[in-house]
């Protein structure tokens, strides 16, 4: 009995703390409801994608990966870094070792001077990994009204829906609606700033970077912003998992000799037990 | 301890005579998951989840001490080697998938063993010590994933641990020093990173051997089953092997086709994306949320928000989600209903499924922000998760009366037992 007292008391402890909490939480809401955010009322989820990479069955297209490459290099690279990424990995989008070679060579990356011991440049080897565009992040901070362009290698696995994150930003620069400055006078866009509602806080410090036209693909692929976007999209999926690939053709033959273990164990199992099981 | 009927172990080729003289470890297997240990013959599936429990420990024992091969434990390189690892390492991604979801798979197997031990009453007499060893190697678990958690150095990595060793800061007048202890610093560092990974690689094999003990434990009063009825006679039981080896070969496949199909086709699902963000102390997340298996208990921590007395809200939760854990360890003295089993209790019964709505309840708000309703939902839960366990168990112990119980095993499963006519006549 006394342990019933006991275990009722302590149990009521806890039940009426935390009713106290509930019955405050609740006054609180009554009296001072909360506040709708700006952020709340207009930040949108990202619009729809869909990628030649997507469910269990997709697989890269690597034509687009070679033109979503491009637009990195040409466009993206001025300020993102690509550091988990070597020049290597790209034979993984098609190119041969020479066609390699040459992209590394085409940029300069941190090396040292053979008979000075200085710090300079050389030409990269496939073997370097992409060269950052900015010494340090203080400089890039300096160079970007005092945000830092962050790493792209693993952007699509660092936002929820990550792709449909990056497609939907690239192309969702807007003006600011109208009904958002009645609602939120406060909550105009700073100077320096841009309206994006798929961005968190509705105003990313890039400015819209692509415009119609701006790359040539080899390919004679169209440029439009949109379809760059999309090409943009589908090369980060390759450079934040680029064994993608590879886990799913990995994949299926495991899970196929799972499901025939699986019925063999099952048989072997209702066979031993066949007669220890009731008979109806 | 086995029952008088259980096979004994007679090895007849020379060189296992031998070894039985020398180290009767064949006989030890033989007698622990073999022929030797005799089961009651009506478990059913929610018996599978024990040995699948052993095979995720193994599981990530294996692969965790693969990946320690390749991981760097400094704040400087740390996220940069998990990235080697994924992308560089031959095998890598599969390695740290495979130790991600297996987390994963190990928390949801255990949690569906202590929901069969709630439902079943496998915490009461004679098995109080299975249940209070299975509370350690839960509460261990907890304590190796968080650290496991933290050794990526991504943003979730740091804050959670801000946010985990934070709760000591609450412990009032030593908690500073005790949080400060803990992490080697003011805040997650370098220092902290190294003991967390030195401790991840050192709690598995603790685990290990509480396991063991709590395996050993077992073997004394022997399997409980979905009766609740002891074994009276021989024909209660069947040897471990081969029908419970084939038994939970089964439940072994089905299991690996579904955490296969995760680890291959969504190994991220389980995961939060600002883990693939670097650390940075600057930045706060958004919403700092732990792994999956937390929520309910972070739900409970974040209930209280209300100082009672000269209690501070912030102890008060921290003394709540630990108490939500550490009241498991008086469950068999706290429910004393003489019948173990849930099928015969039916007012336990409805309540074991309301626990299971609240637990649901209190994941679901443990992952959702700190927001209304969010709060005031996990605030009822965490009520009644009170008073399930402190007050309802012990209530309808008394009150509640029972369903009858089968004679034995062999009548549960057969509909008539040799044994009980022969009861009934003399």
């Amino acid at each position: 009995m006394n342990r019933l007292i006991a275990s009722v008391a302590v149990g009521l402890f806890f039940v009426l703390s935390v009713l106290a909490a509930f019955v405050s939480g609740a006054y609180t809401a009554i009296t001072e409801p909360a506040q709708e955010t700006v952020e709340h009322a207009f930040h949108k989820t990202p619009k729809e994608l869909h990628l030649a990479s997507d469910g269990p069955f997709g697989r890269f297209d690597k034509q687009q990966l070679q033109r979503g490459f491009q637009v990195y290099s040409e466009v993206c690279s001025a300020c993102h870094s690509l550091k988990y990424v070597a020049f290597r990995d790209l034979e993984q989008l098609g190119y041969n070792e020479a066609e390699v070679k040459a992209i590394a060579a085409s940029k300069q990356v941190p090396g040292v001077d053979p008979n000075t011991g200085e710090a300079n440049t050389r030409p990269g080897l496939p073997t370097d990994y992409f060269p950052s565009p900015y010494p340090n992040d203080i400089a890039a901070r300096a160079a970007n009204n005092n945000a830092v362009p962050p790493d792209l290698s693993l952007m699509t696995k660092a936002r929820h829906e990550g792709p449909a994150y990056v497609y939907s930003l690239l192309t969702g620069f807007t003006n600011q609606p109208k009904a958002l400055l009645e609602r939120f006078p406060d909550a105009k866009t700073p100077e320096g700033l841009h309206y994006n509602p798929y961005f968190a806080n509705l105003n990313l410090a890039m400015a819209p970077p692509l415009t119609d036209g701006q790359v040539t693909f080899a390919d004679g692929s169209p440029s439009t912003v949109d379809a760059m976007s999309k090409d943009v999209a589908a090369f980060l999926v390759w450079t934040a998992e680029p064994s993608l690939d590879k886990r799913k053709q990995t994949g299926w033959p495991v899970l196929g000799f799972l499901l025939f273990a699986t019925v063999l164990s099952y048989l072997a199992y209702r066979n031993i037990w066949a007669e220890k099981k009731a008979k109806h | 301890m086995s029952f008088p009927w259980a096979n004994h172990y007679t090895p007849s080729h020379p060189v296992m005579k031998w070894m039985d003289e020398k180290l009767p470890l064949p006989r030890l297997v033989y007698n622990a998951v073999g022929a030797g240990y005799p089961v009651p013959r009506n478990l059913n599936y929610m018996w599978n989840f024990g040995v699948l429990a052993g095979f995720c420990l193994m599981l990530q024992i294996v692969t965790g001490v693969i990946l320690a091969m390749h991981y760097a434990a400094n704040a400087g390189v740390a996220f940069a080697s998990t990235e080697h690892i994924m992308r560089d390492v031959n095998w890598g991604w599969m390695l740290r998938y495979a130790h991600a979801n297996g987390a994963s798979a190990f928390f949801v197997v255990v949690y569906l063993h202590i929901f069969r031990g709630f439902y079943f009453g496998s915490y009461k007499a004679p098995r109080e010590m299975i249940w209070l060893l299975g509370v350690v190697i839960f509460l261990l678990m907890m304590a190796t994933a968080f650290m496991g958690y933290v050794l990526p150095w991504g943003q979730m990595s740091f804050w959670g641990a801000k946010v985990i060793t934070g709760l000591f800061g609450a412990i009032p007048v030593v908690g500073e020093p005790i949080q400060q202890w803990l992490l080697g610093g003011f805040a997650p560092d370098n220092a902290a990173l190294n003991r967390f990974f030195s401790l991840h690689f050192l709690l598995p094999f603790v685990i290990a051997g509480v396991v063991i003990l709590h395996i050993w434990a077992l073997h004394i009063p022997g399997s409980s089953n979905p009766t609740g009825v002891e074994v009276k006679s021989e024909s209660d039981t069947v040897p471990f092997h081969p029908y419970y080896t084939a038994k939970d070969g089964f439940g072994l496949g089905v299991f690996l086709l579904i955490y296969c199909a995760f680890l291959f086709f969504m190994p991220n699902q389980l995961g939060h994306p600002d883990n693939y963000i670097p650390a940075n102390p600057l930045s706060t997340p958004a919403h700092i949320v732990p792994e999956w298996y937390f929520w309910p208990f972070y739900a409970i921590l974040r209930a209280f928000t209300f100082d009672i007395f000269f209690i501070p809200a912030k102890l008060m939760g921290v003394l709540a989600m630990f108490s939500a854990i550490l009241v498991w360890f008086f469950l068999p003295w706290l429910d004393n209903s003489p019948v173990r089993s849930g099928h015969y209790r039916p007012m336990f019964k409805k309540f074991f499924w309301i626990l299971v709505i609240d637990m649901a309840v209190l994941f679901y708000c443990g992952g959702a922000p700190a927001e209304e309703p969010f709060v005031m939902m996990s605030q009822i839960a965490t009520a009644y998760y009170f008073l399930h366990f402190l007050v309802v168990l012990p209530l309808v112990a008394l009150m509640e009366k029972p369903k009858p119980l089968p004679f034995s095993i062999t009548e549960a499963v057969l509909g008539s037992d040799d044994a009980a006519k022969l009861a009934a006549k003399s």
